[in-house]
Formats: structure tokens, C-alpha cells, sequence
């Protein structure tokens, strides 16, 4: 009876862990399948799931290496700058962000202070905020202090978006970390900066992780002020730039292309997840007190 | 190498409730200090004020002769055990001890000698390269000691270190304790809520209750001449007998009958009406086993009601009936010593060679010479020598303050 059922459990976990792997990755395998069809495949709308003749001309296309297809001479040219901007934009924001939000969020698991909660309420209510209510008047204010289509421009929001999730990834981590490990460094003979350097931000590293990774990937994906807050690709990011890939013929958009170029900034964010996944371990504070 | 001198130390919260009130101790150089207490009493308050971590409300702490109430505690040379270790589970234990050497800016080979020499003397060689969370709680335990001793500190301070070991561990560590602090030579101030440490590390031990000091004195003091009821109970495995009496004469009638008592005590007690008397289980015997004793003055007889045997000595547990006054102060006082009274009843340590059995009636002895006699309102000792009591300071005596 017993083995009976263990089995059908373990033929249902399966079936429901099947179920959930073909949800998610199907849209993944489609689009990595497109992007390996010709522009003639696409056009036809054909319905088969793999390519006919699969060819790498999209990939070409798009990072300019070797013969490109003709009509789609700028392409490569755009979207790589686009992808520098994407890079620099993300990672700027990503490192202001976690800076302000480590030492935020210190602050608040540490010290008491008034308006504490105030605080707190209102970085919750930043991150609630509808972010293409801001797209107008930040669009004018930008212009008038001309940060209208430039890199700051992006980055002060993108920052100032991800900020309170930072605060409040990172406020939970610091919570967790005993008082004493404080206090025994300071015995030790820290200062309370040598202290939160040494021991605090080294064992809330998982949280800083987390909160890095959260912000960069909020960056690298933003659409609305991306495509609101820029003009030309100077400091246009990848996915505002991927609108711009139209191709010669108006009612024939370049599926391919467009499917490539997914493919291309979807990979540095595969990168960064297996990279700092082993960062992310929960558990590192183990053996500090007694366990 | 300091003395640590302790003057008037008050600490009040918020809230105004004073957790340590008007406390002066003073540590010699080399000494090795207890604070004992149960919890609650403001022990580690008390430590945690000498070390920095928690501000002086009022009073003086002084140092090695410098007044250190508004110094940070990276300025005052101190060492400290916290009770969970408190080690940086991101350094590997080599780097945990090296710590304070590291702030200090020491170089590359003098921290290496020094790690090494700490870790010989504790015998952690072996788990240099390993991380705390990898450890035993008694490996931990010397981890945190050696991060202690690697640098030359004024004073050690211990805040409980042996209470998350288990029993055996634990009596290993305090002798190891107790080695290491010989061998160095340095002053140190040990938290610990078991009376079993207090007694057997201290050189001399500082008893505190609710922020009251109640008694500074050397552990023998202590046991042979506490100073008023707290300390009594506190001090002491089985814990002293408290029994209803009254004086006559020279004898002491107790539940059970008179017992003769010297002179000089009886007079200090005379006319005082109802007392309490502490006589320590070992003070009795089986007037059967012990000579000459049986049908002196000094013996009664009483039904035994449950006996433990283990070997070298017996424990022989009398129930009896306390008068209401005596047994509402008997009930504050287990309430102020964190335990619970369920009757009242004698507990008498007797040779093992005893052959009372369970429900008989037994002929008891007691050593009339060590009976002390306190007054039930105050809680003080009323036949304490002074000499030999070390301080008891004024205003310690009032058991049931609250």
C-alpha cells in the first residue's frame, strides 16, 4: 500500500514538475527557434515549431559579423551600442542602489530613530508608485536640466525605483545578524565602521547579492522610461532600441532579428544567475552562535 | 594587567527601573571575580557596563586607574567571552583569532606567532583552516577564548560562557578556565548564574539580587557565613535547610525538637520571637552512624519520607509545616532564587552507610555550631560573623523588597 503510493506520488511530482518546465521554457524554446529562421520563414506564417533551414543570418545581422543582409547595414551597429548603454546603465544604477540601500538599511535595523516607520512606509509606497505616471513630468523635468537622453537620466531612476526593495531585502538580512558579532568586533577593537565593514557586510552578503541582482535585472528589462527618457542611441538600452528593429518592410517586421536579439540580452542575465547563485546561500551566519 | 574598581554603579532604563543599583565592587589586579546571581539581578548588565557596550547611568568605573564611563570599548583594552561566542562565521578560525591582532595593524608574522601561540594553548592547531560552523560548542568555546587571550587585555571578561555546553563539557571547560586565568595572571570578571562555577573559579565572588550587591566575599565566606537568606539559599548544592524557630535559652526549637546551640549565637538571637534557621544538609546526621551522638542534646527524631541512597552519601528528605509568616518568606525567597517551593520539607545529607529507610521515624543529628539564624522580616543574618563575612553591604539585608 504504502510503496503503492510512493510511487504515484513520486509519477505525480513528475508529471507536475514536467507541467511547469514546458509553461515556463516554451516561450524560451520558441523564441531561441525563431531566431534561427530566415526572414522568408517568418514572413510565410509558417506554423512549425522548428526551423526549416536553420541559419545563424540573424545572429549576424545583429552583432555585424560576416556578410549582412542587405537593408540591415545600421542594425548591428544600433544594437550594440544599445547593449554598452544597457551594461553601463544597469550596472551603474545596481551599484548606487546596493550602496545606499546597505547603508539605509543598516540604519534602520540598527538604530532607533524617529520617523523610522516613516521611512519604511515610504520606500514601500515609492515601490508601489505606478512608474508611467512619472514618464511626463520626469520627460520635462529631464529636458530642463538636461538630462533628457543621457545615461544619469536613467540611472537616477532606475535607482531610485529599485532602492526600496534594496532597502527592504537588505534590512531583513541585517535583522538576522546577531548584535553580538557587533559588539564582540568593537571589543576587539573596531571602530562601528570597521565593525559594519569587516563583519556586517561580509555576512550580509547574500542579502547584498540578492538586492544587486534584483536591481540589475530591473535595469536591463525597463521599457517605459527607456524608451521615454531617450532619443537616440546615445543612452537608449536594449529593450527601447528592439522597437527600432523594423526592417524595409513595414507590415513584415523582422521576427528573426527581433528573436535573436532576445536571445542575446537574455544571455548575460543567464550568466549573472549562475554566477551569483552560489552566492546566494543561505545558511552563511551558521556556526556564528551556538547552533 | 588592571584592577577594575567599581563606584556606586547605577544603570537605569528608559523606564526608570534601576537593573544595577548602587553597586561598588573592586577587582584587584589578577584577580578572578564572579558575578553571581539569578536572572534578572543585573550580572551581565553589570559586565557588559565594564566592558562598553551598555552606558552608565550614574557612578564611576574605573580602570587601571582611568576613568573609562566615556570611553568606547575598543579603547579599553578589554577581552571579552560573549555567551553564543560571538565568532565571525566568514573567517575561518586562524582569521577569527587574528582579528583583534588585524585591527591593531600588527604585522604578517607577529599575528602568526601569536595565533599560533594562542592555539597551542588551547589546543586548536588542528582547526586553524576551519570555519566556526564547522566546530564542536566546546571547540567554539575555545575559539572565542582565544581570540580573547591573543591580545595583551587589561582584563578578561567571561558573560556566561559555559551555559550553552553540556554538563560534562562544562566541567571540563571551567577547569580549563580556571588554568588558563592562573597562568596568565589576568583579571577577570566572570558572569555565570550556577553557584557551582561561582564557588569553584571565583577567588572571590560578588552575589547579586534585583541590582542589589547582597554580599562580596570569598567562596568559604559565603558558605560558612552568609549574610542574610538569599545568599544562603543561593549558595550551596542542596541548597541550605530553612526552618521555623524560636530561641530559649540555648537551645533552638525546631519543627521537630530543641537543639543546643553555642552561647554566642543564642544571645545575638535572644528575644527576637520567631526566626528562621539555615542549617546545610551535611550538618546533619544519622545519630545511629555518627558517635556519641545518639540521645544528646543535639538530636530529634523524625519521620523520614523519602531517601535517596548514592553511595558515599544519602539524602533524606522530612516534611514539616511552617508557620505562615515563616513560609510566605520561604516562598518569596525560592521566587527571588528562580524556583518554585511545592512543600515545605528538610533535606538532610547523610553517611552512606545510613540504613534509615523510607517512612521510618529516624533519630537525627545536627551540628548545633552551624546553625545560623535569620530574622524572617529582613532576611538578615543574625548570627553572622563579620569578620569572616567578607562585605555585606548595607541595605542588601531587605529580602522582600518588592
Amino acid at each position: 500500500m504504502a510503496a503503492k503510493n510512493q510511487t504515484r506520488n513520486k509519477i505525480g511530482t513528475w508529471v507536475g514538475f514536467i507541467f511547469i518546465l514546458v509553461w515556463c521554457l516554451l516561450p524560451v524554446v520558441w523564441i531561441m527557434s525563431l531566431s534561427l529562421k530566415g526572414p522568408g520563414e517568418t514572413a510565410a506564417g509558417s506554423a512549425q515549431f522548428l526551423p526549416k533551414s536553420p541559419t545563424l543570418q540573424n545572429y549576424r545581422d545583429i552583432l555585424g559579423i560576416g556578410t549582412v543582409t542587405p537593408g540591415q547595414e545600421n542594425t548591428h551597429a544600433d544594437f550594440l551600442d544599445a547593449l554598452r548603454n544597457s551594461f553601463g546603465i544597469a550596472a551603474i544604477a545596481t551599484f548606487l542602489a546596493v550602496i545606499f540601500a546597505t547603508l539605509a538599511a543598516y540604519a534602520i535595523a540598527r538604530l532607533d530613530f524617529k520617523g523610522k516607520r516613516l521611512v519604511l512606509s515610504l520606500a514601500l509606497a515609492i515601490a508601489m508608485f505606478p512608474v508611467v505616471a512619472l514618464v511626463g513630468p520626469l520627460f520635462d523635468l529631464w529636458r530642463t536640466l538636461g538630462l533628457f537622453n543621457t545615461w544619469p537620466g536613467l540611472i537616477i531612476p532606475y535607482m531610485s525605483f529599485t532602492l526600496p526593495l534594496a532597502i527592504w531585502t537588505l534590512s531583513a538580512f541585517f535583522r538576522e545578524i546577531p548584535w553580538e558579532m557587533e559588539q564582540a568586533a568593537q571589543v576587539d577593537g573596531a571602530t562601528s565602521w570597521q565593525a559594519f565593514r569587516k563583519v556586517i557586510v561580509p555576512l550580509a552578503a547574500p542579502g547584498v547579492f540578492t538586492a544587486a541582482i534584483l536591481t540589475f535585472f530591473f535595469a536591463w528589462n525597463e521599457f517605459v522610461l527607456a524608451i521615454s527618457l531617450t532619443s537616440t542611441t546615445a543612452s537608449r538600452t536594449v529593450p527601447a532600441q528592439l522597437s527600432f528593429f523594423v526592417g524595409p518592410d513595414p507590415f513584415n517586421p523582422p521576427y528573426g532579428l527581433l528573436a535573436a536579439a532576445s536571445v542575446v540580452v537574455t544571455v548575460p542575465i543567464i550568466i549573472i544567475v549562475l554566477l551569483f547563485q552560489r552566492k546566494i546561500v543561505a545558511g552563511l551566519t551558521s556556526g556564528a552562535v551556538k547552533g | 594587567m588592571a584592577e577594575i574598581d567599581m563606584k556606586n554603579i547605577v544603570k537605569k532604563y528608559g523606564d526608570g527601573f534601576p537593573a544595577v543599583n548602587d553597586v561598588s565592587i573592586d577587582v584587584q589586579d589578577g584577580e578572578f571575580m564572579i558575578l553571581v546571581g539569578p536572572s534578572g539581578c543585573g550580572k551581565s548588565t553589570l559586565l557588559r557596563m565594564i566592558v562598553g557596550l551598555e552606558d552608565i547611568t550614574s557612578g564611576e568605573m574605573v580602570i587601571g586607574g582611568k576613568v573609562v564611563n566615556d570611553l568606547a570599548p575598543r579603547e579599553r583594552n578589554l577581552a571579552m567571552v560573549f555567551q553564543n561566542y560571538a565568532l565571525y562565521p566568514h573567517l575561518t578560525v586562524y582569521e577569527n583569532i587574528a582579528f583583534p591582532l588585524r585591527l591593531a595593524k600588527a604585522s604578517d608574522a607577529e599575528v602568526d606567532e601569536k595565533v599560533r601561540a594562542a592555539a597551542a594553548t588551547l589546543e586548536l592547531e588542528e582547526h586553524l583552516e576551519r570555519k566556526p560552523g564547522n566546530l564542536s560548542g566546546g571547540q567554539r568555546q575555545r575559539v572565542a577564548m582565544g581570540r580573547a587571550i591573543v591580545r595583551e587585555a587589561d582584563a578578561f571578561l567571561f558573560d556566561e560562557p559555559l551555559s550553552n555546553l553540556d554538563a560534562k563539557l562544562r566541567g571540563q571547560m571551567r577547569t580549563e578556565i580556571a588554568r588558563l586565568q592562573k597562568k596568565l595572571g589576568i583579571t577577570t570578571v566572570y558572569v555565570t548564574h550556577d553557584q557551582t562555577e561561582a564557588m569553584t573559579l571565583g577567588h572571590r565572588v560578588a552575589v547579586l539580587k534585583r541590582g542589589l550587591l547582597q554580599q562580596l566575599a570569598t567562596p568559604r565566606e559565603l558558605y560558612e557565613q552568609p549574610g542574610n537568606l538569599f545568599v544562603a539559599g543561593f549558595i550551596g548544592s542542596p541548597p541550605m535547610n530553612f526552618l521555623p524557630a524560636t530561641v530559649e535559652g540555648t537551645s533552638v526549637k525546631l519543627p521537630f525538637g530543641s537543639v543546643e546551640i553555642p552561647a554566642e549565637k543564642a544571645e545575638k538571637a535572644a528575644g527576637k520571637g520567631l526566626l528562621i534557621a539555615g542549617i546545610r544538609p551535611e550538618h546533619f546526621e544519622d545519630a545511629a552512624v555518627k558517635e556519641g551522638a545518639s540521645g544528646s542534646a543535639s538530636t530529634f527524631r523524625a519521620p523520614v519520607d523519602v531517601v535517596e541512597w548514592l553511595g558515599n552519601e544519602t539524602y533524606a528528605y522530612i516534611p514539616f509545616e511552617a508557620p505562615p509568616e515563616v513560609e510566605q518568606q520561604l516562598r518569596q525567597l525560592e521566587r527571588d532564587l528562580d524556583g518554585e517551593v511545592l512543600h515545605t520539607q528538610l533535606v538532610v545529607s547523610l553517611d552512606g552507610k545510613s540504613q534509615i529507610a523510607e517512612g521510618e521515624e529516624a533519630e537525627i543529628w545536627v551540628d548545633g555550631t552551624q546553625i545560623h539564624l535569620f530574622d524572617p522580616t529582613t532576611g538578615e543574618n543574625l548570627t553572622v560573623d563579620r569578620e569572616r563575612a567578607g562585605r555585606i553591604p548595607e541595605g542588601a539585608e531587605t529580602v522582600s523588597a518588592s
